[in-house]
């Protein structure tokens, strides 16, 4: 008799190898090893057809968007509204003067909690948030509460790092204003139940922003389905470039909210009595925009699109069953997060191994990883660990690159056995 | 990357398993707390300082195999110490430390510490080594301001 194989079912049909081949970095050795890339929810690499579109785009067709009558300012115009019907689409939104394009999740977040909630909190009311968000999702309401008198208030995750979904119904109430909850955990994987907390919320009358950053790479959104009122995310985490993310906001929502940055492009009309800003999308997007950025945001939304979002997620999930079943074999190892639905990453500890030491190890090996709080020092605190280590995963991973992971876990026993 | 067995030394693995003077004194002259918010590494440093010469020393706290084998390591180095002693000593390690990688490290006078330089071929790992030494400095100088690596 053989020892038994992987229980897990077949592995979808995704040619990760194929596709880890149009990441050239991939090519890289890494201290004389192949590089096996763990890190992808830190930011993700990038697949030569994002690379070629910025540079394309610099080679042929750069210049500022909106103003000016020459050829090249209407190309560049076109293609910087392209990404953002390309956004739209991608988050099926109804129409594209929901997306506003902004550095990243963070400074999405930044937004709302500045442009919406800080001229309309009044002490007394909430905002609700979750236990295992990431910092970014939690230091802009602390702020937002601090500047308005309103107070913070956390729903709890459970053992598994689920958020309890009745600790979360208890702390609607009608003080309510706000609540913001990643769609997926950076640390646990956790995907939340962003439909069901969204329909809640909506009866209480609060506004749902989303934290759609380790989203968008693994799971297909549907801002409509899911009923929230904002959704952010980032351009590289999803195999686009670095300074380029969008903040969908539902139209009558961005329409009656004041600007958050004043300078150009978002006006209308300026004298020195009276300025008239423009409607949204521009009215948020002062200063010339990260046009190269979105320009590969929208060839990183092309080519994920092109794979199939439901294969990806198929594949994702296989890797990370796969990993959930190979670390979990190893003594010592202790898995942190084990909720019911997950995407995209694994956190474990190991031993009593400080995780920059079992980072420090795996890069010996070639393979990285993400060793530290993860931006998210009260999920740490959750589960009692200063650190986790965090493998993440993204479509041109593949078993044998958790195979490489595992053996080097193994190597870091060796070391501190 | 030279060997990681040039980083993880038996001597650095046995303080980490095993850290000395791991605890708090009772009766301090000097305390001072450092801290990598990197890492999220965290140690308070107490001393027992008489006529100019550290009596005793204690460290407590959490962080990886550097910071913590660093940390009791130096509390072994600095007991008997005078202050001068024990600033030139920092002032070695950390030299040690920060060598250009590949470099032969000048761990003349050194003693144990020199188990340390491995580090010097790890850059984001530097921190790790140093903390414990800023918090002496800190220390010595009476700080009330915890310190940071970053």
């Amino acid at each position: 008799m053989t020892a038994p194989a992987s229980h897990l079912p077949a592995r979808p049909r995704l040619d990760a190898e194929a596709l880890a081949r149009e990441f050239p970095i991939l090519a890289r050795k890494i201290h004389g090893k192949p590089l096996v890339y763990l890190d992808s929810a830190a930011s993700s690499q990038k697949p030569a057809a994002v690379i070629d579109a910025v540079s394309h785009y610099y080679r042929t067709s750069h210049s500022n968007v909106h103003r000016g009558v020459h050829t090249l300012a209407e190309e560049a115009t076109a293609a910087y509204e392209a990404a953002r019907e390309a956004v739209r689409s991608f988050v099926g939104a109804e129409s594209a003067r929901e997306i506003v394009f902004v550095r990243g999740t963070t400074e999405a977040i930044n937004l709302v909690a500045q442009a919406w909630a800080r001229p309309k909190l009044r002490p007394g009311e909430e905002v609700l948030i979750t236990e295992l968000e990431h910092h970014s999702n939690l230091v802009p309401w602390q702020m937002v509460c601090e500047q308005t008198g309103a107070s913070l208030v956390v729903a709890p995750i459970d053992a598994r790092g689920e958020v309890i979904a009745e600790e979360y119904a208890r702390r609607l109430t009608p003080r309510t204003r706000v609540v913001a909850i990643a769609h997926v955990s950076n640390v646990l994987g956790t995907v939340n139940p962003v439909a069901e907390f969204a329909a809640l919320a909506k009866r209480r009358g609060a506004l749902v922003v989303v934290d759609g950053a380790q989203g968008v790479p693994h799971l297909p959104v549907d801002v409509r389905a899911l009923g929230c009122d904002f959704y952010a995310f980032s351009g590289h985490k999803m195999y686009g470039p670095t300074g380029i993310g969008a903040l969908y906001g539902r139209r009558e929502i961005l329409d009656a909210m004041d600007p958050w940055q004043g300078g150009g492009s978002m006006i209308l009309n300026v004298t020195f009595a009276k300025t008239e800003f423009a409607r949204a999308p521009e009215r948020f997007e002062a200063g010339t925009p990260d046009i190269s950025g979105a320009v590969g945001l929208h060839a990183a939304i092309d080519w994920l699109r092109a794979l199939d979002l439901e294969a990806v997620h198929a594949h994702e999930s296989d890797l990370l069953a796969y990993a959930t079943e190979r670390l979990g074999e190893i003594p010592g190892v202790r898995l942190i997060g084990t909720a019911r639905e997950r995407a995209g990453v694994i956190s474990f500890v190991v031993g009593d191994v400080h995780a920059h030491d079992v980072g420090t190890i795996l890069d010996g090996e070639g393979v990285a990883v993400r060793a530290g709080h993860h931006c998210a020092q009260p999920v740490m605190e959750h589960f009692d660990v200063p650190a986790t280590t965090r493998a993440s995963f993204a479509v041109h991973n593949t078993r044998a690159d958790v195979d490489r992971l595992v053996a080097g876990v193994h190597r870091v026993l060796e070391i501190f056995g | 990357m030279s060997d990681l067995r040039e980083l993880y030394q038996e001597v650095i693995l046995d303080h980490t398993k095993h850290p000395r003077n791991f605890g708090a004194l009772p009766h301090p002259t000097h305390r001072a707390s450092g801290r990598n918010p990197l890492c999220g590494d965290q140690l308070v440093l107490t001393l027992e300082v008489a006529a100019d010469r550290v009596r005793d020393a204690r460290f407590a706290g959490k962080g990886c195999a550097i910071s913590t084998a660093s940390a009791s390591l130096l509390t072994e180095a600095v007991k008997g110490k005078t202050t001068a002693e024990a600033h030139e000593l920092f002032a070695r390690f950390h030299r040690a430390v920060t060598a250009p990688a590949g470099d032969e490290p000048d761990s003349a006078g050194l003693g144990k510490l020199a188990a340390l330089a491995g580090v010097r071929e790890f850059p984001t790992r530097v921190k790790c080594a140093s903390l414990a030494w800023h918090t002496l400095e800190a220390a010595l100088a009476g700080a009330s301001e915890p310190v940071s690596t970053e």
